[in-house]
């Protein structure tokens, strides 16, 4: 109790000194590095590689908004960041972006005074359960027992769909995913349930992944992106555009090894154009230089390139497109014009 | 020769000892004696044995036998065998040690801890060289100066604050002898001394870094915090959390028990609050809240923050265990130290404190292995220690689903160290074990 007080006042805190952070652009490019908040670890999202630099989905978003900004994809500095500190953090001004898995909802958005600027990843609560209980459909989890993280909104979204669909449930309450696995490996639960990308990427860790599935329903919206403190357009701007850019470069083939032959060759597409800094002053209006999106992209590629590498079909994750494949191809994944 | 016929026996030398009989000596006589003794006893010796070897034998293939020590993955692992994948601890050993210093600077950590032992040497042996303690005192800023680089003017500012301010102590109160009270003398110079260290540090240190460093530049490549992690951020956290929290607690343990009502305030309220107050929030107070209170653009450091804090935690705690000790000792010695003529400082140095730490060790060493575990709440406010490493290399595709290996390996860090010290507070006590009991 005392912790959440504690939060409470924080968060009241910072709500009466948002209004002192707003040049975050201006500090930034002061300070001549991005602070950005990433999650302590999450499979194929954040973590350190063995010589201790961060990597992941999310991390290289943060440092393509670093290269779009300075040239440098590594003129940045990572505050890992819990589910508890996130909101305090971003608040405070101990970090000027959050990209950490954070689910957008209403009360985030206008109750905590955030910024969400854009998806980078659509997900969903979904269900696993080994295979040899039969289960099929989630419709037929009636009695089970449920591992479930405390805290989070998967479990709220667990208990309504039970309701709706008249069935009961014994939870099962867990602190974090690796007690999860445990918990499910040991069969304390029959079921467990989280983002839809959490359970593969958990599946993925298993002697035997074939073993277990991953059942069909998806039983609510979890679309993850960035978010910096109400009231930053200007920087707001510039996070929202360069995830804009990398979706758009993967739309017209743009990719890290292409990037720089675009740019210098003379493309027909204009939009391309625009977009490389080739032709009209976009870089200028969002205050950077003409070619930020080339930096943003050579750091990891487009959308489709980052989403592959880290938790495409070919990586231990191995999340397919689904959702997040772009809308020319049957996604959800649409981009504003860059014009 | 009559009386020679008359003695059926007499013996000519001392028979050998023979050894005792199997039962009752040698291995078996100790087991019979320690471990058979009775069926109870014995069932449980039996019961015992049994455990530990299924226990064994769970863990000696896992742990040694199947182990696979190189693997560049946890699937790689299960291919070669299906014991604990420490490959993981052989590929990120050095991260749990040093989190992500830079490759190059590791010598310094290195060496400031291999200095630290040279520091404690004289504080935990009594056979070591007294001279060493001026080593000791200069310890804390030469091992800040070797982590986190940068010019060394800066420690040696420090320094020389505080010899303007010991220097105010030693020499004022001759200048105005006779003029004053010698007691309110001492007080006064007291005073100057604290004031005349705290306005050099803060207006002072950076202009004498600045002109010496002008002069000559010795300096070393500076670290920011962020890459401080691993074993180096717990004991950093921990050795400066023990270091502080003895003498801030006699300190406070005295000043409780002072017959001045304002300081008694002062330290029972310092004592309360801090003692009221779990640890986790101190930390979010640390890292959050104390940047709405500092001036805008203030930079202070967060790993200081989270010793300052620490240290406060434990000062109260080690407070009040040193209370113990002193309400533990006869009124008589108090008495005593009084009727031989000492005052108040004499007394306590000589007479009182000596006896009540020792009878305060077992409590005082408690503290200190709570407070060196406790260094892993850290993880809360985002700061790398080896917990929190566990979730970022837990995250690498290569490694995700490893479980006890890592968390073993924490476990046995810990356990050497607060092992360490528990000994080391039973070799003290039997040291200074004189004329009691």
């Amino acid at each position: 109790m005392r912790l959440k007080t504690t939060l409470v006042a924080a968060a009241a805190a910072a709500a009466f000194s948002v209004g002192a952070h707003g040049a975050t652009l201006d500090d930034v490019k002061a300070k001549g590095f991005i602070q950005c908040g990433v999650s302590t670890g999450l499979a194929g999202f954040a973590f350190t590689d063995s010589d201790g630099n961060w990597d992941g989905f999310d991390v290289v978003f943060c440092r393509a908004t670093a290269a779009a900004v300075f040239g440098d994809p590594n003129a940045i500095k990572f505050t890992p960041t819990t589910g508890k500190t996130r909101f305090t953090a971003l608040a405070s001004g101990e970090i000027d972006v959050l990209y950490r898995n954070t689910t957008w909802t209403l009360s985030r958005d206008v109750d905590l005074k955030f910024s969400f600027l854009g998806v980078n990843y659509y997900d969903g609560q979904g269900f696993m359960i080994r295979k040899d209980m039969g289960v099929s459909s989630a419709s037929e989890l009636d009695g089970a027992t449920v591992c479930i993280q405390t805290g989070t909104t998967t479990e709220l979204n667990l208990a309504d769909f039970f309701r709706a669909n008249n069935m009961s449930y014994e939870p099962v309450p867990i602190e974090t995913n690796a007690e999860a696995q445990q918990k499910y490996l040991a069969n304390a639960c029959d079921v467990y349930t989280t983002d839809a990308s959490g359970l593969a990427a958990t599946r993925a860790t298993f002697e035997n992944p074939a073993d277990h599935i991953i059942l069909p329903e998806i039983i609510s919206k979890e679309p993850l992106g960035p978010l910096v403190r109400h009231g930053d357009n200007a920087w707001g701007d510039i996070v929202r555009w360069v995830l804009n850019a990398l979706i758009i470069a993967e739309e017209k083939g743009i990719t890290a090894a292409n990037v720089d032959s675009m740019a210098s060759a003379d493309t027909k597409d204009p939009e391309i154009k625009r977009l490389l800094g080739v032709e009209g002053n976009y870089g200028e209006m969002l205050g950077l230089s003409s070619d930020w999106a080339v930096h943003a992209i050579k750091t990891g590629g487009n959308y489709g390139e980052i989403f592959e590498k880290h938790i495409g079909e070919n990586t231990a994750i191995g999340l397919a497109r689904g959702l997040n494949q772009l809308w020319t191809k049957g996604g959800i994944l649409y981009a504003p014009p860059f014009r | 020769m009559a009386g020679e016929k008359s003695v059926a026996f007499v013996a000519e030398r001392q028979i050998p000892p023979s050894p005792p009989p199997v039962k009752t000596g040698g291995a078996l006589g100790w087991a019979r004696d320690n471990l058979f003794s009775g069926v109870f006893n014995t069932v449980a010796t039996l019961l015992s044995l049994a455990f530990v070897a299924y226990i064994l034998a769970m863990v000696v293939p896992w742990l040694f036998l199947d182990s696979v020590w190189n693997a560049s993955s946890l699937q790689g692992c299960r291919e070669v065998d299906d014991g604990a994948c420490l490959a993981v601890i052989n590929e990120r050993f050095l991260q749990f040690v040093f989190g992500f210093y830079p490759e190059e600077l590791r010598w310094r950590p290195i060496l400031a801890f291999v200095l630290l032992f040279v520091a404690i040497w004289p504080a935990l042996f009594s056979s070591a060289p007294r001279k060493l303690l001026i080593f000791s005192a200069l310890y804390p800023l030469l091992a800040y100066w070797l982590i986190w680089g940068g010019s060394l003017w800066g420690p040696v500012g420090a320094v020389v604050g505080l010899a303007i301010g010991w220097a105010c102590i030693r020499f004022l109160p001759p200048l105005v002898r006779g003029r004053l009270d010698e007691g309110l003398a001492f007080l006064a110079a007291v005073g100057a001394g604290i004031l005349a260290t705290a306005l050099w540090w803060l207006f002072c240190v950076t202009a004498f870094e600045d002109a010496l460093g002008a002069v000559l530049a010795i300096g070393l490549e500076p670290v920011e915090s962020a890459r401080l992690g691993g074993f180096l951020l717990s004991t950093i956290i921990g050795v400066s959390g023990i270091a502080g929290s003895l003498p801030i607690g006699i300190v406070l343990a005295l000043g409780r028990q002072s017959n001045l009502i304002l300081i008694k305030a002062v330290c029972v309220g310092f004592i309360e609050f801090i003692r009221g107050v779990p640890l986790i929030t101190l930390l979010f107070v640390a890292w959050l809240l104390l940047s709405y209170f500092l001036p805008p653009g203030t930079e202070f450091d967060l790993i200081l923050r989270v010793v300052i804090m620490v240290t406060a935690f434990a000062s109260a705690y080690m407070a009040e265990v040193i209370r113990g000790g002193l309400a533990g000792l006869p009124r008589g010695q108090y008495e005593a130290a009084d009727s031989l003529g000492l005052d108040y400082w004499k007394s306590m140095r000589l007479i009182i404190l000596p006896q009540a730490l020792k009878i305060s060790i077992p409590g005082i060493v408690n503290t200190f292995i709570g407070l060196f575990k406790d260094t892993t709440l850290v993880i809360i406010i985002g700061l790398l220690d080896p917990v929190g490493l566990l979730q970022p290399i837990r995250a690498d595709q290569n490694w995700n689903g490893i479980v006890w290996e890592l968390y073993g390996f924490i476990a046995l860090f810990f356990f050497i160290f607060c092992f360490a010290m528990s000994r080391y507070s039973m070799y003290l006590e039997r040291n200074l074990d004189v004329g009691h009991r």
